[in-house]
């Protein structure tokens, strides 16, 4: 039979399901324990929230799924959420822009045109957003959260990346580029073109030397910070400030024995970032990745908040969880009608939800199906005087019950 | 030279600006197609030289869709529809073969000169929204992206995107012949986009699997030939020349009137009608012509552009087509655009029209053959992409593909479409490209339509009854 699904998309099958849900219950239960509380934003958002300097890069616009919606005469397009941060963001002014501290999180769908149709157009993710908090404490908290999901979920040899927009902005300043220009070399950077930024490099030598170190910074300890602090002494104050919010981020992680690699590189995708930012990766796959965004809460109009945030990409992390074995399998049962008379069809009916009352779960089959897979199976087999055959799958062992009392007595001793 | 014998290959040739200088080339490279010439009566025209060669005559924007989907293996047309696909649709199947170096002007961004934007500085910076007016919505939307607008909304019309600004969009995105020809229709140009040169394109498909060497190697002389480069920052200001366009104030009631085929009858109608306009009538047109109410404010735009900008609230009241009408309800179900009486005149009406030899004389019969998978899901030309889409559902054809045309959706069938939704005046058309109607969808003749706000509204309920009234008078 032909394929019907619509290319780019993806359909979750019981197991991916499983292991779905898995990712979705143990972030949730980690955001919980850490203060934040869940929350949904709708899949149509208005494509003026992303166009904005400072929200999503004009690459990455060009690949949104707009459209005018059914009352859109007025020119004011819709788009299916192409990003998870900025919805939220969105919520927070909309809502709750007067509560001094907001600690949110979600899981949610994002949609992004790819062109070859054979990597997914609809992505899932779960992420945290820490709104009203300025100081580098709140970056620790973000990370550590998100390390606190992964380690639940066992996902082993993860790695953190650390960058820091704030360092790569104030080093953009040195270029002495306009505006606009430097508009487009940031859309580069964050397109991963470090490249650009090489070749249009500054003309005096320290500059030079400074972008020439940034860029192959590859260190793993808040001490070769300070050792690029001490070989720079000359650097502006902006990149000063940057880079000594940078060095309270590391020196932290370094105190919670927490390692990480310093990869400025590290930094692409979102245009909003303006401090330290961070990735995780696992099994050569981008797993996740987030950072500070003071400037995006104030350019939605929401006032001069500070935030930072994350998301670990599901579909990435669904494939490096072990295979989880069926919740209920242990407790499976199956009500057997042996032919389908209203009698027998009433019987097991009746049965089934007595069991299910009792807290177990119960499937009702008419059919001469393999029962290899369930722990019980009841078989009904004739009118209401006749008993009920159980059969225990796990022993191989039939027995006659009397009662649904006695059958319920049996599966709860396993 | 196979495909060339075998009447494999298949060349889209563009109507109107592109014509003559198309023409001349290809009788100058040896690739002269019988009956390509200005004064063609026919779509289809074969290759004097491979007889396996055959050409038809569309539409300049439907050739990069056609060729992209593979109707045609190769196509001419200009860069600004070409761009205007691909930025579109990068990842498809449409491949630039070669400029051909001959084609004029540009597509500028242009602000209008009496209005207060004069450099895309304040564009840019401008907080509130940003209306842009554009026959090429996609290349606008990018300009718009790639300027970091906050901001923007993009009206795409179907022609006349000069007649917009400053007061019912703060910039046009349109072809240009130079500053000049900008600054004349009373805009200055802030920002050149897109040189519009003519290019050779072939479908991917096609180059890899046909052989089309014989017919490229007569574009030797023009193939590796680049493009003229995209120039960005460079204004093409040229002091935004005010002489010679009349004065615009805002007036107190705007209508719309008609440009293309519905002039001549829209002016005897108002003629008809006693309202005395300037600058409108069979022979003159003005985009923006006066009247003898001075609290009437007037301009000439295409009819179906027109119930959006009612929608909009730029224009109070509009002379359009019902069939224009419908295609914008269809669109937005909820629209403040209302009918208020026909005016009799340019009655059509709306058919679905398939070729003569298809086994089907109605849209039952259609449906029959393509649940019976006789007919592969059909290809469905039409200019009015809502009602066909509308139609197509509410009768259960499916699945179907639409192919959206700028009009001669008659030059679609047999080969590149399998039906048609287009209007008709009297079947003569049809009849003379062999084909047939399954169904009259409905008739349509141009009507008055209004903004249901400005009906409703105190300061103009009045005055727009004195309109009303003056046109009923017409009717007589």
């Amino acid at each position: 039979m032909k394929n019907q699904k619509c290319k780019g998309m993806q359909d979750l099958l019981p197991n991916d399901m499983s292991r779905f849900r898995h990712i979705e219950d143990t972030f949730r239960d980690c955001c919980r324990n850490w203060g934040y509380q869940e929350v949904r934003t709708p899949t149509l958002e208005y494509l003026h929230l992303f166009t904005a300097t400072g929200t999503l890069t004009p690459k990455m616009l060009s690949k949104v799924y707009s459209f005018l919606d059914w009352d859109g005469w007025s020119g004011e397009r819709v788009v299916l959420r192409p990003d998870g941060t900025i919805p939220i963001a969105r919520l927070y002014i909309d809502n709750l822009g007067r509560e001094e501290l907001a600690r949110l999180f979600y899981v949610t769908n994002i949609f992004t045109f790819e062109g070859t149709g054979k990597q997914n157009r609809e992505r899932w993710q779960c992420g945290a957003e820490f709104f009203g908090a300025s100081r580098f404490t709140a970056d620790i908290e973000v990370i550590l959260l998100a390390e606190d999901v992964i380690r639940k979920l066992g996902i082993g040899n993860d790695k953190l990346q650390l960058s820091h927009a704030g360092l790569v902005r104030a080093l953009l300043q040195e270029f002495k580029l306009s505006p606009a220009e430097e508009a487009r070399m940031i859309d580069r950077i964050l397109e991963g073109d470090w490249e650009a930024l090489a070749k249009s490099g500054p003309a005096d030598p320290e500059s030079r030397r400074l972008m020439a170190a940034l860029l192959n910074l590859k260190g793993k300890t808040s001490g070769f910070l300070r050792n690029v602090r001490a070989s720079f002494p000359k650097t502006s104050p902006d990149f000063k400030s940057a880079l000594e919010d940078f060095l309270a981020v590391t020196t932290l992680l370094d105190k919670f024995g927490c390692s990480y690699e310093i990869d400025i590189a590290a930094m692409h995708g979102f245009e909003y970032y303006t401090g330290a930012c961070f990735q995780f990766t696992a099994g050569g796959e981008k797993i996740g990745g987030g950072g500070r965004y003071d400037r995006l809460v104030p350019l939605m109009s929401g006032g001069n908040i500070a935030a930072c945030g994350f998301a670990l990409y599901m579909d990435s992390m669904t494939p490096l969880l072990r295979p989880r074995k069926e919740e209920n399998a242990k407790c499976r049962i199956l009500v057997k009608g042996k032919g389908v008379t209203p009698e027998i069809a009433e019987r097991c009916f009746a049965l089934a939800a007595s069991i299910r009352d009792a807290g177990y779960p119960a499937e009702i089959d008419f059919t001469d199906r393999e029962e290899s897979c369930f722990r019980w199976v009841i078989i009904i087999s004739g009118s209401k005087r006749s008993r009920f055959t159980l059969k225990d799958c796990v022993q191989n062992r039939r027995r006659d019950s009397a009662s649904v009392a006695e059958i319920l007595r049996v599966v709860s001793k396993g | 030279m196979k495909d060339c014998q075998n009447g494999n290959i298949k060349f889209a040739l563009p109507k109107g600006r592109f014509l003559s200088p198309t023409a001349s080339l290809l009788d100058e490279i040896g690739l002269v197609f019988q009956g390509y010439s200005a004064k063609a009566k026919q779509y289809r025209v074969h290759s004097t030289r491979f007889p396996g060669l055959a050409a038809k005559i569309l539409q300049e924007k439907d050739i990069p869709i056609q060729v992209a989907v593979g109707n045609y293996d190769l196509g001419i047309c200009g860069a600004d529809w070409i761009e205007e696909y691909l930025v579109k649709y990068p990842t498809g199947t449409l491949l630039k073969v070669a400029c051909l170096n001959y084609g004029e002007g540009d597509i500028h961004v242009a602000a209008s000169a009496r209005g207060r934007i004069t450099s895309l500085n304040e564009v840019s910076i401008k907080r509130s929204d940003c209306r842009i007016v554009s026959e090429y919505p996609n290349l606008s939307e990018v300009f718009a992206l790639d300027l970091r607008m906050k901001r923007f909304r993009i009206f795409p019309v179907w022609g006349a995107a000069e007649a917009y600004p400053p007061e019912d969009a703060d910039l046009a995105v349109l072809w240009g012949r130079s500053g000049a020809h900008i600054a004349a229709q009373g805009l200055i140009s802030l920002e050149k986009l897109l040189p519009v040169s003519a290019f050779l394109v072939a479908n991917r498909e096609s180059l890899e699997n046909k052989d089309l060497s014989h017919i490229l190697m007569c574009f030797d002389s023009r193939l590796g030939a680049g493009p003229r480069i995209r120039v960005r920052n460079e204004s093409a200001r040229s002091g935004g020349s005010k002489g010679g366009i009349p004065s615009w104030r805002a007036k107190e009631i705007n209508l719309a009137l008609p440009d293309g085929h519905q002039q001549g009858p829209a002016a005897r109608f108002l003629q008809r009608a006693g309202l005395t306009l300037q600058g409108y009538s069979e022979q003159l047109l003005r985009r923006r012509p006066s009247a003898d109410l001075d609290w009437l404010g007037i301009k000439v735009i295409r009819p179906q552009d027109m119930p959006l900008q009612v929608a909009n609230g730029n224009f109070d009241l509009a002379i359009t087509g019902e069939d224009w009408l419908q295609e914008h309800l269809c669109r937005f179900p909820s629209s403040p655009v209302k009918k208020l009486f026909a005016l009799g005149f340019g009655a059509v009406k709306i058919v679905a029209a398939v070729s003569q030899d298809m086994p089907a004389d109605s849209i039952d019969d259609l449906r029959l053959l393509v649940q019976s998978g006789r007919l592969a899901p059909p290809k469905v030309a039409s200019e009015y992409i809502n009602i066909a889409d509308r139609y197509l559902c509410d009768n259960r054809i499916n699945p179907y593909r639409l192919i959206p045309t700028w009009g001669a959706s008659e030059a679609f069938l047999p080969e590149d479409a399998d039906m048609l939704i287009d209007n008709t005046q009297t079947g003569k058309t049809l009849k003379q490209h062999k084909l047939k109607a399954l169904d009259v969808l409905f008739q349509s003749s141009a009507c008055l339509i209004a903004n249901k706000n400005s009906l409703a509204s105190s300061r103009k309920k009045e005055k727009i009854k004195v309109v009303t009234h003056k046109l009923r008078a017409g009717l007589s």
